[in-house]
């Protein structure tokens, strides 16, 4: 009975708990179980029983929540150790809207320290296996959510991506995982990592999966004043083919740094979108190799100003000798992670006076670039195609001497974030038996359009990552 | 020894009286118990947002327009970076280079912008100095945090102390006028800051500017621009140089004192905030801003002056105590026979009575007034008298022809008034004869007794008149 309710989607589960098929309670226990005994760290926290089901078309299926969501009176540290203990007074409104929708909530991932890395390896809780490979990383920042969803120990998961953190995790990981469009879902309750890129989305097994998590996540939030919901409703995907779409293939996107393996998914699946009835159009984007460049001036100056509210005044470990500047100093020092530090430092050097125009300025002029070079782009396109991440997952422990090694890890990832478009990764296949992901990304509000054409290409790739369940 | 001239700029930080915080739902706080008034977006929470209270942004508009600024058609919000620990977030969201208003002008000074803010929470430092670097601990009230404040800042327009409180207090009694917010100095709703440098007279650059902190009524304010200024005065006589640095009043001791400098050396590392979108008031909302306009105190007290004739203070007075100036229409409005004597009664006696209350509290009719002053008028009660008169009509209120004739103040003539002076002027043959004599002033010996003898209800030159025909 557990084996064959583990097997379903998350779509499957639901329509089976609606059907009277399923026991939504005995679902919830099986997931429970599994990831209170995980071995991989994807969980920070697991529910002890099943919270109370709402009904809705999510029905009472589990769900995976990464750490930065504030969830009431239920662990939230965003991998923290300065929020060690913290259990938010008020829930996310992106979790709010699945549990209403009848998700509920199985348990907190792991993730790096406020989804500031691309391997898991800067959580304050150590780091997360790869479920198709204990020796390496899961990606990140979702690493936990990715980790859990690849593993099967969760039918589905949310993160968040800001500049790759659901994308490149579900690609190392052999999952699918869509970055919405800025704005569609609301940020309230996610601790902000970079304000005018962070944006939640789903981790999941396959696409219509996605589409569904998606479609009970957006909506525009009075709490969220950046947030404008969906002008489309999210349909759940039905296409086998992708007759008279146009694909474009970006030569600054899938050329240098990718690896020759990725570098060969990458091609097969160019060949099955031409079978599917797709066209292949070659487009430039060339302010995108600066990508890397602006985000990480943009992304630390925002969390410069963010994490700043992490003083041990109103929450979380205080610790000095009672004086102000050692309660400031001392619970920062201690609760801060390196790389939290590292860019809390570049994004407060770039904000200083004299600097500013150099930096902030510049990075926001190249990031309006990139944007322009998009919608140059969609004008002759309807969506583009690019591997998701340059390389398979990564050994635990190979880059972390290393940072701009590992920065690079979003090379492929951050153009789309910087631009506000959405962007779906999917499992191309495998290299060396790792997962390799393919990024499709569209103009703004394109989910469906998105959607659309990854499930065609899900279906025609017949990518089976049952081993990584076992 | 060259003259200075002191040139000052303020900044004037106004609490607005919305109903709810700048950027949570909040109600504003007035004297609860500590930390009631707080939720998980004003106490800094991670995750949560703010979101821009639409009646802050409409009462800004209202001072823009009242201050005479054009407003942005789109301002936007920076955040400014600091660690303090009434700083819930670590920044405070406040405008900054493009505020909601700017280039404006309220009587004689320009007005450089006005923006929007959110207040910081409240510190109470247990300790001697009640300063957080010496306090043995220091407790965060969080119930002022998030409170929506405009700031407005002046042109270095003032050119003295006492220039700078008259014009606060125009300010004060606009901002009042507007319903927008309690504009109480003591209580912290109306902040003043000053700007303070001095130059020879004539020169026309800048001298260095000192900024002055914690003038918390308008006596310190003044108080402390004119001992900013003769410290300066003292230090350039001097041949010193005056350093850029902010002072704290004390208003104990008139003091100033440099604010530690690790206080205010600050790079405040502004930036777009990204959590708000840009303010663009809609035409909408400009004409809704500018239908909530009253009419402000200085339109006021040049109307009562040109349609009505009043003098300049008085007028003044009446519009900048806009209660008074409510009461005075009331009266003029149910009698507008004399407008300027309604207006000298209501600036002289009625305030004389009242002091700072509101006439219209007391048992006094503005329709009892005008009847009154129009009784004067027409000599039916002699002025000594209807003073009597007011008096009984604030406290007990009524009808004042009713009150002068059951008191017996109707003015006293005829017969029984000659009587009266036949019978003084017997009883005083010696300041007869000195009147006689050409002394004109003994008169007034004369006039004393008749005037007790009638209770004051005589008309003085009708005696006059009396006495002359009888010497």
């Amino acid at each position: 009975m557990s084996a064959d309710l583990l097997g379903l989607t998350g779509a499957q589960a639901a329509a089976k708990v609606a059907g009277g098929e399923i026991d939504a309670g005995e679902l919830f226990g099986a997931y429970r179980e599994r990831a209170a005994a995980e071995k991989l760290n994807a969980f920070l926290w697991v529910a002890e029983e099943a919270p109370a089901v709402a009904d809705g078309p999510l029905g009472g299926v589990p769900l995976a929540v990464k750490d930065l969501f504030c969830t009431e009176g239920v662990h939230s540290a965003a991998g923290s150790r300065i929020l060690e203990g913290y259990r938010p007074p008020y829930t996310s409104t992106a979790v709010r809207n699945l549990t209403e929708a009848g998700a509920t909530l199985l348990g907190k991932t792991n993730m790096d320290e406020f989804a500031m890395g691309s391997s898991n390896e800067n959580s304050g809780y150590g780091p997360v296996k790869n479920p198709w490979d204990e020796t390496r990383v899961p990606g990140g920042s979702s690493g936990g959510s990715a980790a859990a969803v690849a593993a099967g120990l969760a039918p589905w998961a949310i993160g968040t991506d800001t500049g790759g953190s659901i994308r490149q995790p579900a690609s190392l990981c052999g999952i699918v995982g869509l970055k919405p469009t800025y704005g569609a879902v609301s940020r309230y309750g996610m601790i902000a990592f970079a304000s005018s890129l962070d944006q939640a989305g789903p981790l999941t097994r396959d696409v219509t999966d996605a589409a569904l998590l998606f479609r009970h996540m957006v909506g525009r939030d009075p709490c969220d004043s950046t947030s404008t919901g969906h002008p489309e409703d999210i349909k759940l995907p039905e296409a086998e083919r992708v007759d008279g779409m146009k694909f474009g293939v970006p030569p600054e996107l899938t050329g240098e740094g990718v690896e020759p393996g990725v570098k060969e998914v990458f091609e097969a699946t160019l060949k099955l979108l031409e079978d599917l009835g797709g066209e292949l159009v070659e487009v430039g984007l060339p302010h995108s190799p600066h990508g890397i460049a602006a985000y990480y001036v943009i992304a630390p100056a925002e969390a410069s100003a963010n994490l700043a509210r992490f003083d041990g005044v109103r929450y979380g470990p205080r610790k000095g000798n009672g004086d102000l500047l050692s309660l400031y100093e001392e619970t920062r020092a201690e609760g801060f992670g390196d790389e939290v530090k590292r860019r809390i430092l570049l994004g407060t050097y770039a904000l200083s006076s004299g600097y500013y125009d150099a930096y902030y300025g510049t990075a926001q002029k190249v990031r309006t670039k990139i944007a322009d070079d998009f919608r140059a782009a969609f004008e002759q396109v309807d969506l583009i195609v690019t591997p998701t991440s340059p390389t398979v997952a990564f050994g635990l422990g190979e880059r972390t001497e290393d940072p701009l090694a590992m920065y690079l890890s979003d090379a492929l990832t951050v153009p789309m974030p910087l631009a506000g478009i959405p962007a779906i990764s999917i499992p191309g296949g495998l290299s060396d038996g790792l997962p390799v992901g393919i990024q499709l990304a569209g103009p703004a509000f394109s989910e469906n359009r998105i959607f659309e054409a990854a499930h065609a290409l899900e279906g025609a790739i017949g990518f089976d990552g049952s081993s990584a369940r076992a | 020894m060259p003259e200075f001239e002191p040139v000052i700029g303020l900044e004037i930080h106004v609490q607005l009286k919305t109903r709810t915080k700048m950027f949570c739902g909040c109600a504003l706080s007035f004297g609860e118990e500590p930390n009631t008034r707080t939720c998980p977006v004003c106490l800094g929470h991670p995750g949560t947002l703010p979101v821009t209270n639409a009646e802050a942004v409409h009462f800004g508009l209202m001072i823009g327009m009242a201050l005479g600024c054009e407003p942005a058609p789109r301002s936007i919000f920076h955040r400014k970076n600091y660690f303090y620990p009434d700083l819930p977030k670590g920044y405070q969201i406040s405008q900054y280079d493009i505020p909601l208003a700017r280039d404006g002008r309220l009587g004689d000074i320009r007005i450089h912008r006005v923006h929007l803010e959110e207040d910081a929470a409240k510190l109470v430092h247990a300790g001697e100095s009640g300063r957080i670097h010496s306090a043995e601990a220091s407790i965060v009230d969080f119930n002022r945090g998030g409170t929506p404040l405009v700031e407005i800042v002046t042109e270095p327009d003032v050119r003295s102390a006492a220039q700078a409180s008259e014009w606060l207090r125009l300010l004060r009694v606009t901002l009042r006028q507007l319903g927008v917010s309690d504009v109480n100095m003591e209580e912290g709703s109306l902040r003043c800051d000053a700007n303070v440098s001095i130059r020879p007279a004539g020169e026309q650059t800048l001298g260095t500017k000192t900024e002055l902190k914690n003038m918390n009524s308008f006596r310190f304010l003044e108080r402390g621009v004119e001992a900013e200024i003769e410290r300066q005065e003292g230090i350039l006589r001097g041949d010193g140089t005056v350093t850029q640095e902010t002072l704290h009043f004390d208003p104990r001791t008139g003091a100033l004192s440099p604010l530690r400098s690790k206080e205010e050396a600050h790079d405040y590392r502004y930036f777009p905030e990204p959590d708000l979108v840009p303010v663009a008031p809609t035409e909408e909302m400009l004409q809704r801003a500018r239908d909530a306009l009253p009419e402000l105190p200085a339109q006021r007290a040049e109307r009562l002056e040109s349609e009505l004739g009043l003098a300049p203070d008085a007028a003044k007075l009446l519009a900048f105590r806009s209660e008074l100036g409510d009461f005075f229409e009331a009266a003029v409005a149910a009698d507008g026979a004399d407008p300027g004597a309604i207006a000298n009664w209501v600036t002289g006696e009625v305030v004389a009575r009242v002091g700072d209350e509101d006439p219209a509290a007391t048992k006094l009719e503005p329709g009892a007034l005008a009847k009154l002053v129009g009784m004067v008028g027409e000599g039916a009660v002699a002025a000594s008298a209807a003073k009597d008169v007011l008096a009984k009509l604030v406290s007990d209120g009524g009808d004042p022809a009713a009150i002068v004739e059951s008191e017996g103040l109707g003015r006293a003539g005829g017969d029984e008034l000659a009587e009266i002076v036949e019978k003084v002027m017997a009883e005083n043959a010696d300041a007869v004869q000195k009147v006689r004599d050409g002394n004109d002033k003994a008169i007034g010996a004369l006039m004393g007794p008749v005037m007790r003898e009638t209770k004051g209800t005589a008309d003085g030159a009708e005696v006059q008149r009396l006495i002359r025909e009888r010497l």
